[in-house]
């Protein structure tokens, strides 16, 4: 009985002092909490600070490469897992006459230009492209901003154009350029680095473990029909193993480079000029 | 054990040691800086769905409506009911302005401020890293030092007497003496489910959001966890469990004594409540 009264004695004066403390704490908190904001958001606006977080990315595509394996293969789904249409996203139709005019002639005079550091620079037509020896996956797409599409994609193993283009050995990435003309302006584009992308097309680079994977294809089928417009008629990139930013649509050439510092914004991608990761495996 | 509370003054004993003070600032810092930048990134998809991929009505979404005024207005909807969340969920003011913004977690609540998913993924990705090597150092630091089967393994007897210790904590009747040196069982518990079950559960949740990490095994180990989308709604799960101990762990430390606690997890140094000896002979 003593004990029990002496605590309630206690839970009684703690209530008591309860009030002024409960002000004291939400105000407090509310004060720390809007600090730490501040201070984030600072922290957001300063480039050494942004260019620490982003080193991690380097550990992360290191760690997964490492965990990995470099050929380990994305999961493949089967034709129960399609469902009707999939998903579009980004351009889901190019605003330019190029474009326009290529799409009234069904691709007929569309060319793919290969070139940049290679021995033999070539140029291949739709025609060409689905006479060379084809791949055939279903694979779910993932957008960096958190859906996921499954689709049938049918189209030529990027390593065959490389085996026919033979890369030369300073070749350190393959960059594709886009039809698409990216100059709107995007509700989350962030501040940053909006000077150079004005008029540019998409662009997007992968490296040479990407380039080679066997998953890696340059897609012209969709789900058994040709690839259509707001998918990336009439070729798309597909590296399974990234984020969808990386899978460029509405492809017009692919360039072999060494490094992709003097194009465009200098980080290999039109969402990577806008601060997103270079390397989306993650 | 009478003769502590014989001798005057304060009794003060060490009950954290400094790796895990250490430890648990780190884990406070990154957890909120990565709960608050997966906020942005939720965001920025604002649905949760269950399967391989997002063609299925969600579970949850929060989203904003345009009414007929051409006002934004914000909604939540949990499977299949829809709640008014406006000013909070779905559509909120950010800083500043008079609008309302089409935004699933207001901005007071997300790192970056303003939606800026590419920033969020920045804050997120990087101390992703922090997180998780440092509570892998803690489970160590928990396994070898045998702070893990001395303090958090309840015993046998603890387990048994669990229905005491409910009545316990829904009276608000905290232990006092020798047995505030030891965490009490509903203790025990909730720190171990966060330790092996809600923290395991949202890295793996995580890795299986990468879709390079989904190519482990040659793909497939996805499916474990009922497919991508699956995972993503699990780690938001599991971070809202996380934040619903966090609240449950700040109450308990506020209600048994804020500053002392508070000087234990900092300096390390804790003061036994001065009714030590009415209940010493409880325990041992």
């Amino acid at each position: 009985m003593m004990k029990r009264s002496k605590r309630e004695r206690l839970l009684q004066q703690q209530l008591e002092n309860q009030p002024p403390r409960r002000r004291f704490l939400r105000l407090g908190l509310a004060a720390v909490g809007a600090t730490i904001l501040s201070a984030c958001d600072r922290l957001s606006a300063n480039s050494k600070f942004v260019g620490a977080l982003e080193s991690a990315q380097n550990l992360s595509r290191a760690a997964q490469k490492l965990v990995t394996g470099r050929v380990a293969m994305a999961q493949e789904f089967t034709p129960a897992d399609i469902r009707a249409s999939f998903r579009s996203n980004g351009t889901i139709m190019p605003n330019s006459e190029q474009y326009d005019a290529m799409l009234k002639n069904n691709f007929a005079d569309w060319k793919l230009e290969v070139a940049g550091l290679v021995e033999k620079p070539m140029q291949f037509s739709l025609a060409e492209l689905r006479q060379l020896p084809s791949r055939t996956q279903i694979t779910r797409h993932d957008c960096v901003e958190g859906w996921s599409a499954i689709g049938k994609w049918k189209g030529v193993p990027l390593h065959h154009i490389l085996a026919l283009v033979k890369p030369l050995p300073e070749a350190q990435y393959v960059l594709f350029r886009c039809a698409d003309p990216m100059d709107e302006e995007d509700d989350d584009a962030g501040q940053q680095a909006k000077k150079e992308v004005k008029d540019s097309t998409y662009y997007e680079s992968i490296d040479m473990d990407d380039a080679y994977h066997p998953q890696t294809i340059l897609a012209y089928d969709l789900n058994d029909t040709a690839l259509p417009v707001r998918n990336g008629a009439p070729l798309r990139v597909r590296v399974e193993r990234q984020l969808g930013y990386k899978h460029a649509k509405y492809l017009m050439k692919i360039e072999l480079v060494k490094d992709f510092e003097h194009i465009r914004g200098g980080k290999g991608g039109y969402w990577e000029d806008e601060g997103y990761d270079w390397y989306a495996g993650i | 054990m009478q003769t502590q509370a014989d001798s005057a003054g304060p009794v003060m004993f060490y009950r954290h040691r400094s790796p895990v003070r250490i430890m648990h600032w780190i884990n406070v810092l990154s957890f909120f800086l990565m709960l608050m930048s997966g906020l942005t990134i939720f965001n920025a998809h604002p649905n949760l769905y269950w399967g391989k991929d997002s063609n299925s009505v969600p579970l949850l979404s929060i989203n904003a409506e345009e009414g007929a005024n051409g006002e934004l207005h914000g909604y939540t909807t949990i499977g299949g009911h829809k709640f008014d969340t406006n000013g909070v969920l779905g559509a909120s003011h950010e800083a500043g302005d008079a609008a309302l913004s089409d935004r699933a977690f207001p901005s007071w609540a997300t790192i970056p401020g303003r939606q800026w998913l590419a920033m969020a993924r920045n804050w997120h990705l990087a101390f992703a890293w922090i997180f998780v090597l440092n509570g892998i150092a803690y489970i160590a630091y928990a396994i070898f030092s045998g702070h893990l089967r001395r303090d958090m393994i309840p015993t046998g007897q603890e387990l048994r007497n669990i229905g005491a210790s409910i009545i316990d904590h829904l009276q608000f009747k905290h232990p006092v003496g020798e047995a505030v040196k030891r965490y009490n069982v509903l203790q025990n518990l909730a720190y171990l489910l966060v330790i092996f079950g809600l923290l395991p559960l949202i890295v793996v949740a995580g890795f299986a959001m990468s879709p390079r990490l989904d190519a482990l095994f040659n793909g497939g180990w996805v499916d474990l966890l009922g497919g991508r989308q699956s995972a993503r709604t699990l780690h938001f799960l599991a971070a809202f469990g996380l934040l619903g101990f966090v609240f449950v762990h700040v109450f308990e430390v506020i209600v048994t004594g804020l500053w002392n606690n508070m000087r234990s997890m900092i300096t390390g140094q804790y003061r036994l409540p001065p009714e030590t000896h009415v209940n010493v002979e409880k325990r041992s």
